[in-house]
């Protein structure tokens, strides 16, 4: 088991926000965590990524507990975080450049792979949301972590962008085959990437169900359109919506 | 052109100011020691640019000495200071304080401290350089993109790599700001450090045309010094024109 998070709890003064969380991730899956905004679920992230630790339980990454050890995990954020006066491919090998040698020969290839060869040069301002998002997702992919943990990478792009940057993202992923652990609130996209969803209930989050996914792989668009995606979206929808009704 | 329209009204409005100057001298009858004519103060420069011209290779060259230490000793104050966030606490204020002390008056006390050689003309430029560069690069180092740094001490970045290659490139468009407001009074700070005593400057171009009532030498040793000055401005900007890629986003 490649991650393992044990009876985690974590409070900010007074606010309790996580409640007891027990979760795991095994090597190559795709995981989503799926709740209300405002639940706790970047700050289940930034307990993986050691940025704070937590009050009660542990967290085991390869069965060691990895708590305040920061850079063990690929990391995508919401914005791109790209940094504006590097180009395209130096920020490619941006976190390889923190713990070694940056390997541009490889950085190339990638970018070749999703077509943004012409852009290695650019810097992030030529660039559409999409592409740096891609560019985002291949930097923490050459970050050589076994876990890359998406925290709500297209919640802020157009719904077309969004839905072609899942297509690509499965594409990506179902030949490279790193665990992910995706955070969304969104049903449908946790529905269609992902293997296994955990559902968190609304502040103090606990996990209110976990479900696995049944649809295979490869995964094509037409999915988004199948009766037993459509009927899992209800049942999930049901389970969110005592969770987002009380609405804070 | 576009250079003719965005700089075409400043200009215009710098020749309606010197053709009315020219015109108030020459209807008023005003003396040439009182105040001398443009088109006077220019055949003037004209005349005597050969000898001049050591002054002012002079005083460029200690505004530049002056502007390098200065500039230098304020960024790695402020690099120490950004360090040591409990240190900067104490020191921030008095350094403010500090530039409520005018130059000039320490002149006298430097001198007694260092005689007449460079090196309190140095310490003068180097006063007046090093603050602005110290503000500007302490504001650029904490205005660093909160999500950048995230990023980065999520990727685990350590300190000095965050400074490296987060805050230092994020502060640089800062950093030069600070570096043009300096270079602007490095030229000041050399002439005024050239008053206490020196061989040759504009500085001293200055005090012996004023004690001959040449006012249209001074006037001379004036437009240069405002000249010099624009010219550092513009190298600067040029320097940071390639210096600082692929502009800041928001
Ligand atoms: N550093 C912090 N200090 C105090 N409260 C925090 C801090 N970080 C997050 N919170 C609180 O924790 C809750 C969960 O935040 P977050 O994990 O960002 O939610 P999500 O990512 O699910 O939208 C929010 O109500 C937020 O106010
Ligand atoms: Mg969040």
């Amino acid at each position: 088991m490649l991650l393992k998070m044990n009876h985690i709890e974590k409070s900010f003064a007074k606010t309790r926000v996580l409640n007891d969380i027990s979760m795991h991730v095994e090597e190559g899956e795709f995981v989503a965590l799926l709740g209300p905004s405002g639940s706790g679920k970047s700050t289940l992230f930034n307990l993986i990524g050691g940025m704070t630790s937590p009050d009660e339980g542990t967290i085991l990454l390869n069965d060691n507990i990895i708590h305040g050890q920061k850079g063990l995990i690929g990391y995508m954020p919401q914005q791109p975080s790209l940094f504006p006066w590097r180009t395209v491919i130096e920020n490619v090998v941006l976190v390889q450049e923190l713990s070694g040698k940056p390997n541009y020969e490889e950085a190339k290839e990638w970018l070749k792979k999703v077509g943004l060869q012409d852009f290695q040069n650019a810097y992030p301002m030529e660039l559409s949301g999409g592409m740096k998002q891609r560019v985002a997702f291949i930097r923490a992919l050459l970050s050589k972590q076994n876990l890359l943990c998406l925290d709500e990478p297209f919640s802020a792009l157009d719904e077309f962008t969004r839905i072609e940057m899942q297509k690509w993202l499965l594409s990506v992923w179902e030949d490279n085959r790193k665990s992910i652990l995706f955070v969304t609130h969104s049903i449908e996209e946790a529905l269609f990437l992902a293997d296994r969803i955990y559902i968190l209930t609304k502040r103090p989050a606990t996990i209110k169900e976990e479900i696995i996914v049944p649809f295979a792989r490869p995964r094509e668009e037409s999915l988004l359109n199948a009766n037993e995606f459509f009927q899992l979206k209800q049942k999930l929808f049901n389970l969110l919506r005592d969770e987002i009704k009380v609405g804070e | 052109m576009k250079w003719v329209r965005e700089k075409g009204g400043a200009i215009f409005l710098l020749l309606f100011i010197l053709c009315s100057w020219e015109l108030l001298v020459k209807v008023n009858e005003v003396p040439g020691w009182l105040l001398p004519a443009p088109i006077a103060v220019f055949s003037e420069a004209i005349k005597v640019i050969p000898s001049f011209s050591t002054d002012i290779f002079s005083t460029i060259q200690l505004a530049l000495l002056g502007l390098t230490i200065g500039s230098l000793v304020g960024f790695i104050i402020a690099v120490l200071l950004h360090m040591m966030p409990f240190v900067q606490k104490m020191v921030y204020p008095l350094l403010i304080l500090s530039q409520n002390i005018p130059i000039i008056v320490l002149a006298p006390l430097l001198i007694i401290w260092f005689g007449f050689g460079l090196m309190p003309k140095l310490i003068i430029i180097g006063l007046v350089c090093f603050f602005p560069i110290v503000v500007a690069a302490l504001d650029g180092f904490k205005n660093t993109a909160s999500e950048l740094k995230y990023y980065m001490e999520m990727a685990g970045a350590s300190k000095s790599q965050l400074f490296w290659k987060l805050e230092l490139p994020h502060s640089l468009p800062s950093l030069f700001s600070g570096l043009k407001i300096s270079a602007t009074y490095s030229v000041m700070g050399a002439v005024i450090s050239e008053w206490l005593g020196a061989k040759q400057g504009i500085g001293v171009f200055m005090t012996l045309s004023q004690s001959s009532f040449r006012t249209d030498r001074v006037f001379v040793a004036i437009f240069t010094i405002m000249l010099l000055s624009i010219l550092i401005f513009g190298l600067l900007r040029m320097v940071e024109r390639i210096v600082i890629k692929g502009k800041m986003e928001r």
